[in-house]
């Protein structure tokens, strides 16, 4: 409308009037809008990273743990009994339709020597099908196979940090030999590097033996046909549940487990990880938002504040607009007007902060963090709703002033 | 007989000042018919203000009754009031009241943003305006970069702008050497040579006899009422 036109022009006047006094006013409004807008945009980006890295770890993963998740068997770390066998893996290959791949590994940390260096790591000992599962691809040479599995052969396949920490860059690794506790190694392959986990573990740090070799020398044949996890995957990500009930029901049979006795293993899907991350992201989310509805708060009574003062100064304005025609509704208009113009400059000013140090967040921690219009909308509602509210109370003083006393205001 | 454009009867004005009360009007009967330029004059303090103001209804009468062009507008609401100030009363203050911060344009402009259904020329009208004071090659200028009668004129265009029927003067003169103050005389003279009805007040008995009509309050009560 025309007459708002004008009192946009007049408000933005008398904003640059005092530009400092303005600027202090809108800094509430600024830093709260630019929290939202990193808040949203980094939430996301962060979000985005998690699901990426959980999908990495391989698509429509299942985990199999000994001992109860209601025992801490899965916290307590692997194998904190030995309930898992070698045979649990073939008889879920055999007998689960949901599942596509089924691999076992068990796991000992290892000194390993080549030449002059060495270097600790995780040593597995796990079956031919383990890159499939977990998504893996070998970067050189091949992976184990089952013929090695069968002969138990002195073969090893590389992480790439264990590369990195036994070989010269360039060097050529594949048929090399090496030494794991004192036991020689050929390297047969590496894997290409996958990088960290959602938990932050380096995944390229470790080494892959046949499981039969692992047990029969390297783990001393304490327990014959243990493992500790056995993983696998649903054939399709909706069959990821129905895979998990067929394990369960399964290792239940084949364990002997009465009915209403407590499982000696624990089956987990990888959305549960992603259901980890989310509750990680919703904690984050709150103290985002808290902040931001903080420093909205305290913007709004910063507006609210120097509006009342401006009402007072602007007595006798008030008292000459209403002598020339102007109804309480309009005088009201205009100051709510104002005080909207204000937080919204704010919400402007804030969201071009906000989307500027998502930026930089984004290029510091590497997540993608894309600024959605939606995210820019909410920012000017928000900040134009923060107007409204904090601006109604001097508005309304202002609507209501005796014309007389108004006009004789010096 | 035609309608008077003010009617007064008995009207009555007290205000409540800490537990007494001040009478500034104490029964005020008067008929100003239309086309008439009449003076109000008075010493200090006998009611002159508050009459305009409730004239020009910027105030509201305790008692009494005020007919305006023949309707009754003793008891109307803020904004019906506000109505009939933005469309048939100019209303102009010894303090010229002009906003500081608008241009002279913008400040004749001003009753025409409030006025209902919207003026479409709104440019143009104001600028006729100032054309009409005198003041149109100073349309862009701040109220403090002009004299005080250059002020003076522009209160007077935006009096004029919305076309009122009735202009009134609240000491316009007061604030102006002698010599500015009769050229707004005159200015307001040449209104009422339009058919605008001109009620101004003012200390100077000079002017006062300049004009057809005064009348003389003492006290909140009228002492006399001379034509010629
Ligand atoms: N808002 C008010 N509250 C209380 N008393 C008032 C108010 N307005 C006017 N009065 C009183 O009413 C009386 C008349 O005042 P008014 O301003 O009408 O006088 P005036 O004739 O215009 O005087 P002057 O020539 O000095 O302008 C005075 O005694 C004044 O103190
Ligand atoms: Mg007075």
């Amino acid at each position: 409308m025309d007459m708002l036109k004008t009192v946009i022009r007049l408000a933005l006047r008398g904003l640059l009037a005092y530009k400092a006094r303005s600027l202090l006013t809108m800094l509430g409004i600024i830093i709260g809008i630019g929290a939202v807008i990193v808040m949203i945009s980094v939430g996301r980006g962060a979000n985005a990273s998690i699901q990426k890295q959980i999908n990495d770890l391989g698509a429509n993963m299942l985990m199999v743990y000994a001992g109860s998740s209601k025992q801490g068997g899965v916290r307590g770390g692997y194998g904190s009994k030995p309930t898992l066998r070698a045979r649990d893996a073939q008889a879920i290959a055999r007998e689960c339709p949901a599942v596509s791949e089924v691999t076992h590994i068990t796991l000992q940390t290892a000194q390993v020597v080549a030449g002059e260096k060495n270097w600790n790591t995780t040593v597995y000992g796990t079956t031919a099908s383990y890159p499939v599962v977990r998504d893996w691809l070998i970067k050189e040479g091949e992976f184990l196979t089952d013929q090695h599995l069968r002969s138990a052969s002195n073969v090893a396949v590389l992480g790439a940090t264990v590369v990195q920490n036994l070989f010269q860059p360039g060097e050529t690794v594949v048929g090399r030999k090496i030494r794991i506790r004192n036991v020689p190694f050929t390297i047969i392959g590496v894997l290409a590097p996958k990088g960290s986990d959602p938990r932050g573990k380096d995944q390229d740090n470790t080494l892959f033996v046949p499981y039969t070799t692992f047990s029969r020398k390297l783990h001393g044949r304490r327990l014959p046909g243990v493992v500790h996890v056995i993983c696998l995957s649903a054939r399709s990500k909706l069959l990821v549940n129905e895979a998990k009930r067929e394990v369960e029901e399964l290792l239940r049979q084949k364990h002997r487990i009465p009915p209403g006795a407590e499982d000696d293993f624990s089956v987990r899907a990888l959305d549960e990880y992603a259901q980890m991350a989310d509750k990680t992201m919703d904690i984050m989310t709150i103290l985002l938002t808290s902040v931001a509805a903080i420093s909205l708060v305290v913007g709004g009574i910063g507006i609210m504040n120097i509006m009342l003062v401006s009402v007072t100064e602007r007595t006798r304005e008030i008292g000459i607009r209403m002598a020339v025609g102007a109804r309480e509704r309009d005088v009201l208009i205009q100051f709510l007007t104002e005080a909207m113009t204000m937080s919204v400059l704010g919400g402007i000013f804030g969201t071009l902060l906000g989307v500027g140090a998502a930026k930089v967040i984004g290029m510091v921690t590497g997540w993608m963090s894309p600024i959605d219009v939606d995210a820019i909308l909410l920012a000017t509602l928000f900040s134009a709703g923060v107007g409204v509210f904090f601006g109604y109370y001097p508005a309304r003083q202002a609507s209501r002033m005796d014309l007389i006393e108004a006009l004789r205001y010096e | 007989m035609t309608v008077p454009v003010i009617r007064f009867e008995g009207v009555t004005r007290i205000y409540p000042m800490e537990g007494e009360t001040v009478e500034a009007l104490r029964g005020i009967d008067l008929e100003i018919q239309r086309g008439e330029f009449m003076a109000i004059m008075g010493p200090s303090g006998s009611g002159k203000s508050t009459m305009m103001h409730i004239a020009g209804l910027l105030d509201t009468l305790t008692q009494g009754s005020y007919e305006l062009e023949g309707e009754d507008v003793s008891s109307l609401s803020k904004n019906q009031r506000a109505d009939i100030r933005n469309r048939r009363i100019g209303f102009i203050f010894q303090s010229f009241n002009l906003l500081a911060r608008c241009s002279a344009l913008e400040n004749v402009e001003l009753p025409m943003l409030y006025h209902r259904p919207g003026v479409m020329d709104r440019r143009e009208r104001a600028m006729a305006a100032l054309e009409a004071v005198g003041m149109a090659d100073r349309a862009h200028h701040l109220p403090r970069q002009l004299s005080g009668g250059q002020q003076q004129r522009m209160a007077v265009a935006r009096a004029l702008v919305n076309r009122p029927a009735l202009i009134l003067a609240d000491e316009p003169t007061g604030n102006l050497d002698t010599r500015t103050g009769r050229e707004i005389i005159k200015l307001l003279g040449s209104l009422h040579e339009q058919g605008i009805t001109v009620v101004l007040v003012t200390h100077d008995p000079e002017i006062g006899r300049s004009v057809r009509r005064r009348i003389v309050l003492r006290d909140g009560l009228m002492e006399t009422d001379e034509v010629g």
